[in-house]
């Protein structure tokens, strides 16, 4: 089961509009297999309360998807039938459905939640809330706050393990990752990391936990079964100082051997090999590289650049970006579908 | 071997925590009802000025590092006294050495710091005072300032007109106590950056008609060409009017219209808007440049004493020397070793928003940017040196 920044299926997915009848035959089947590569780009804008939308066939800019207030975190439903969008100004998830790319259905979720993740089971929300300094476990039957776990100020990053026991929360301002037990709701431990951690990704057999240290220009690895940080891989760049460099998107690819890192006002993306945690090539895209995300064949990176309104396109074989695309005002998120 | 290791992790664990457990105690010295608390005054709330008591944004600062202290055994106390002379501040230092006190925060007078540290050997910590002669021939090494200096405010300004080429300045100063000496600031940064004086002049607060000549915003901007007035004027209540009443359709920077500014609330990145809403939810008000001096030092303390086994003064200063502080202005901050200035970003704002940063893009340095901004390590204008 890969467990990457945006989580993502082992499998490929459909167009929204071609395979409705293959659709529900797989469903029925209880199966998401299909040859289809992913066709859409969704990027979150927010400051405009809509979802840029991006046909990959062509790089075609298709009109936005009207979203809640300030739309930022996004992943999947379990089904990938649904995306779910983290609103912070709505203190709710808007539920997008990918067929019609419509709104279908609001969760409530805490104050400000910035970043989420769903248990493997699909029953509970985790969310990161950064005003309140809190973890929220939010079920969604019920759509019910059932527990808050208190942590560092400014929590981002969330992420669950595979068996979902265990879920791990950044704190931008304590400098730590935060181990929860889901089922005790209950902090286990807090590992010091670099400077302002932001976002996490977890290696496919669920051993090594990346951290992104926004302001430290590094990546804290942890062990998951040692909980603590084994590694800390300075990212540079030539002609650029420490300070330029601040990380923040993470996603490591499915067989578990690189790892991608945006490295925020530094305007590159590293790639890394992650057996020998060193960086193979930097690759130049726009201002302020936030989110990111690996196509399903693993051969396009994109990625959302903060301070310049778009996406790049990168041709990972070739570590080279291909093309940028405007989005909407302050893209966050970038997921494909 | 692999088993072995999560226990022995355990034991090291241990070890290093047990070891570290320090209680430190800090003291907050502020002046007795200063003229800046007045209820005017903070209603005005000019840009740059105290909103209020340093204590909750100080205290929000140590909270703010509660997870990583707790976990380290570390605890920081902090007292706050007031004193309403320069005597009763520098006996109240005094009596926070003898009783035990590791470091003082201090929001008082130029005067009354230099005073005050003078007569400890506690680090103290500099919230308030902007005076550059604090960083310069009055440095001593164990006073760290949070706050910017004047110089690098006048830089901040002064690199932010030159980038948008408003090279002809008209220089307007006022006759507060520090104006004077603001303005040579001033004329300093105008001339580093490469921008012209076009005039100088001094004006009067004053409705007296006789006095017009001093007075009057149009009679003091009319018949002359310029990009852009300064205003030096510390009490900032011309400054304020000035914006829209001169007599050519320019803009105002310095203490009326663009100020640079440690902190603005309205300020959008890096994770401003957070800190900004957790002060005002911990204080009541919105947070004022003085206050993020202060909550950053509670920051800097903090993270000083976490790599400390015991709390001792001198432990303390050492470790404020080397300290990266993460201020939410993007970028880690640390103390010049030359003068113990806190490096820092300014921003620009004209009180709705912020509408630049210094350093501003373009502007280089050797070693750090963020360096451009007041006395550089190679001018050693700080002689006493640890």
């Amino acid at each position: 089961m890969p467990h990457t920044m945006q989580k993502r299926p082992p499998h490929r997915q459909r167009p929204p509009l071609a395979q409705q009848a293959a659709l529900a035959l797989t469903l029925a089947l209880g199966l998401l297999q299909s040859a289809t590569a992913q066709s859409l780009a969704l990027v979150s804008s927010e400051k405009d309360n809509a979802i840029s939308v991006i046909r990959l066939s062509d790089l075609q800019i298709l009109p936005a998807i009207p979203t809640c207030k300030r739309p930022r975190h996004m992943q999947l439903s379990h089904d990938h039938q649904r995306l779910l969008v983290a609103c912070s100004d709505s203190a709710a998830a808007d539920v997008i459905d990918l067929h019609t790319l419509k709104s279908v259905d609001h969760i409530p979720l805490s104050d400000d939640p910035e970043i989420f993740d769903v248990s493997p089971d699909g029953r509970t929300f985790y969310v990161s809330n950064e005003d309140d300094a809190a973890l929220s476990f939010i079920d969604t039957a019920s759509r019910k706050v059932v527990a808050s776990v208190p942590v560092g100020r400014e929590p981002e990053g969330v992420r669950v393990s595979a068996d979902g026991k265990t879920v791990y929360v950044t704190s931008e301002i304590a400098n730590s990752v935060h181990v929860i037990d889901t089922a005790s709701r209950k902090l286990l431990k807090t590992i010091a990391v670099g400077q302002r951690p932001r976002r996490m990704a977890l290696t496919p057999d669920g051993r090594e936990l990346w951290v992104t240290n926004e302001l430290g220009a590094s990546v804290s690895i942890i062990s998951t079964a040692e909980q603590k940080v084994i590694a800390t891989l300075l990212l540079d760049l030539p002609g650029a100082r420490a300070s330029d460099i601040t990380p923040v998107g993470l996603q490591i690819s499915r067989d578990g051997r690189r790892a991608f890192v945006s490295m925020g006002r530094a305007n590159h993306v590293a790639f890394i090999d992650v057996a020998s945690r060193r960086i193979t090539d930097r690759v130049l895209v726009g201002r302020r590289a936030w989110g990111l995300a690996l196509s399903q064949d693993e051969k396009r990176l994109y990625v959302v650049n903060g301070l310049s309104d778009d996406l790049s396109v990168v041709d990972v074989p070739a570590a080279r970006a291909l093309q940028t695309l405007p989005v909407g005002r302050v893209p966050h998120t970038v997921v494909l579908y | 071997m692999a088993g072995r290791r999560p226990l022995l992790g355990a034991l090291l664990a241990l070890a290093c925590c047990a070891a570290q457990a320090a209680a430190w105690k800090l003291t907050l010295i502020e002046q007795a009802d200063p003229p800046a608390w007045e209820r005017q005054q903070l209603e005005r709330a000019y840009l740059g000025h105290s909103g209020g008591s340093l204590k909750t944004a100080v205290a929000l600062g140590l909270d703010d590092a509660r997870f990583e202290t707790e976990a380290r055994q570390t605890t920081l106390a902090l007292q706050t006294v007031a004193g309403n002379s320069l005597e009763a501040a520098r006996e109240q230092a005094r009596q926070a050495e003898k009783s035990g006190a590791q470091a003082l925060l201090v929001d008082l007078p130029g005067d009354w710091v230099q005073a005050v540290a003078a007569s400890v050997q506690l680090p103290v910590l500099n919230l308030g005072a902007r005076d550059d002669r604090l960083r310069e021939r009055d440095c001593l090494p164990r006073l760290f300032h949070l706050i910017a200096s004047e110089r690098m405010r006048a830089d901040a300004l002064a690199q932010a007109l030159a980038s948008r080429k408003w090279n002809q300045v008209l220089l307007l100063t006022g006759n507060a106590p520090d104006d004077a000496e603001r303005s040579r600031i001033a004329q300093a940064a105008i001339q580093r950056y490469g921008l012209k004086l076009a005039a100088s002049k001094s004006f009067k607060l004053s409705t007296d008609p006789r006095e017009r000549q001093l007075a009057n915003p149009l009679l003091l901007t009319g018949g002359l060409a310029y990009d852009v007035v300064w205003v030096v004027d510390g009490q900032a209540e011309f400054a304020r009017a000035l914006p829209f009443n001169t007599a050519s359709p320019r803009p105002v920077v310095g203490d009326g219209g663009v100020v640079a500014l440690e902190w603005q609330a309205q300020y959008e990145r890096y994770g401003a808007p957070q800190l900004s809403r957790r002060f005002l939810k911990a204080s009541g008000r919105p947070m004022q440049a003085p206050d993020w001096a202060a909550w950053v030092a509670g920051r800097a303390l903090a993270n000083a004493a976490m790599t400390l086994r015991q709390a001792s003064p001198q432990g303390l200063r050492e470790a404020l020397v080397g300290v990266n502080v993460d201020g939410s202005k993007g970028v880690s901050l640390q103390f010049r070793a030359w003068d113990r200035q806190l490096r820092q970003p300014l921003l620009l704002s004209d009180g709705q928003g912020v509408v630049a940063q210094a350093p501003v893009e373009g502007v280089l340095h050797p070693r750090n940017v963020l360096d451009t901004l007041g006395a550089d390590e190679a001018e050693k204008l700080c002689k006493v040196q640890p």
